[in-house]
């Protein structure tokens, strides 16, 4: 389970670095979506099956659908390509790989001495899932169905067709 | 259950799905005219039946072309993930009570239906990749179709679940014992069934492809065993749609008299069967029509099941 555990999340860090230096923003999706599956992978190995399930459905599979649309719709050629090379120079990418490092060290640190000890992994079925949805978090549910509902209608109000009398 | 035998059943069940959708090819080309009343591919060996051998030797010696102004390494893989996805989605299949790679999977539905999704991939990037204007349409057809539909997907199954009270494909099949899904959830068929097809962008939905239109959709630029592989996985898709239809509202391998893995092939091999019908029965919607019946008329009907459903399961159950 362990060794499960750190190859996911070794593919996760891995692919995400290649998101950012990739200059082809096809591929840079294509490496988020490898993100977002071993993300899944280590829910899964801690034992969160369907936090793991949706992860994959909601985010790999509809979400970056619709980036990969978009970006398929702009077009982007070769001098895309050229001009997005042009711009990841160290001085952009030394700050946030500075920080990013310190955070890496502080958690190889835990990791090795033992502190922080990682959540007991035990398995979360679909059915603790929803006790917990619809018991202690029923406000955030319905905020988050609210908030769902209101973007909802303001893409359909900026999506109307005027033209036709609507 | 060892290591050993668990590799075996993986094995096995990949050799006859794949099998089976080669298979399905000659079978479908020859109901295809038996409807259409003409004779159908009835040369190759006994009634035809190695026309799908002889297919798959001819797709095997054309020349495995990859246009210069591709995207070289998306082309490769589109067609690749496309195949893996399906074949993972069988995974929590039952075949019968103790035959199935995952079929106690605790989250089975939600794992299909992640596969389904990821699915989509390879038709969008396969449009994307060939770097042509007609794949590039149908790869963005593909995608609005395809996440559309999926919406419905999930959503007919929920009622489903409710009634037997898991995702897990072999409770589903065990809850089934008194009765099938099909009369309680009727709606929910129907609505999975038409999602089912165009998930799988078959005709009557096979708007992605639309030959009179986009040439050959996202897989113009496609030859030789790329191309096979996306005409395999689409058959391995209705393969997989077919077996899910079985599962969770016919019974799975539940039956009288004949063995359970009789009854699964058999209904399996009649909804096969009948989406092969409604290609030969139906004409192809318009585009903005098949957006349209998805968002207006699936989306309510699903939500008033669930609804409908969720009354009913509170109305009847003993502890009110």
């Amino acid at each position: 389970m362990n060794a499960l555990f750190t190859l996911a999340a070794i593919v996760a860090v891995i692919s995400t670095t290649m998101v950012v230096t990739r200059t082809v923003a096809v591929h840079a999706l294509l490496y988020l979506v490898v993100s977002l599956l071993a993300v899944a992978t280590v829910f899964f190995t801690l034992g969160a099956a369907f936090a793991a399930a949706l992860e994959v459905i909601i985010y790999a599979g509809a979400i970056m659908i619709l980036f990969v649309f978009v970006v398929m719709m702009l077009n982007l050629d070769r001098d895309d390509a050229d001009r997005e090379n042009t711009w990841l120079t160290p001085r952009v990418w030394a700050g946030p790989a500075l920080l990013s490092a310190v955070l890496a060290g502080e958690l190889l640190y835990a990791g090795i001495a033992g502190h922080g000890t990682i959540v007991a992994a035990r398995e979360v079925g679909p059915v603790q899932v929803g006790l917990a949805l619809f018991g202690p978090y029923l406000l955030a549910v319905e905020l988050a169905s609210l908030l769902l509902l209101a973007g909802l209608i303001s893409a359909y109000h900026l999506g109307r067709d005027s033209g036709r009398g609507g | 259950m060892t290591l050993g035998f668990g590799i075996l059943e993986i094995v096995v069940s990949l050799a006859a799905m794949l099998s089976a959708a080669a298979g399905l090819t000659w079978v479908e080309r020859r109901l295809l005219g038996f409807w259409q009343d003409r004779a159908g591919p009835n040369r190759v060996g006994p009634f035809g039946t190695l026309q799908a051998v002889a297919d798959g030797v001819k797709l095997l010696f054309k020349q495995d072309w990859i246009p210069p102004f591709a995207d070289r390494g998306v082309f490769i893989l589109a067609p690749a993930a496309g195949m893996a996805t399906v074949l993972l989605g069988f995974a929590v299949i039952p075949v019968t009570a103790g035959w199935s790679v995952a079929g106690h999977l605790n989250v089975g539905i939600l794992f299909f239906l992640a596969m389904t999704s990821l699915g989509v991939y390879s038709v969008v990037l396969g449009g994307w990749a060939s770097n042509n204007k007609f794949a590039l349409l149908g790869g963005m057809r593909a995608a609005a179709q395809m996440v559309s539909y999926e919406v419905f997907m999930g959503l007919s199954l929920l009622g489903t679940v409710m009634l037997a009270h898991s995702f897990s494909l072999v409770d589903i099949v065990m809850a089934q014992g008194r009765m099938w899904f099909i009369v309680p959830q009727f709606l929910g068929f129907v609505t999975f069934l038409l999602a089912g097809i165009a998930e799988t962008h078959r005709l009557p939905f096979d708007l992605p492809e639309g030959e009179n239109e986009l040439g050959a959709g996202f897989h113009t630029e496609y030859s030789g065993m790329k191309f096979g592989m996306f005409f395999i996985a689409e058959y391995a898709g209705i393969v997989l749609i077919a077996s899910m239809i079985t599962t969770l509202f016919l019974g799975g391998w539940l039956g009288p008299v004949l063995p359970p893995v009789v009854w699964f092939l058999l209904k399996t091999g009649l909804t096969i069967c009948f989406f092969i019908l409604l290609r030969a029965a139906l004409p192809r919607p318009r585009y903005d029509q098949l957006m349209m019946f998805g968002w207006k008329v699936l989306l309510p009907v699903c939500l008033l099941n669930v609804a409908v459903t969720g009354a009913a399961i509170l109305l009847f159950s003993p502890t009110g």
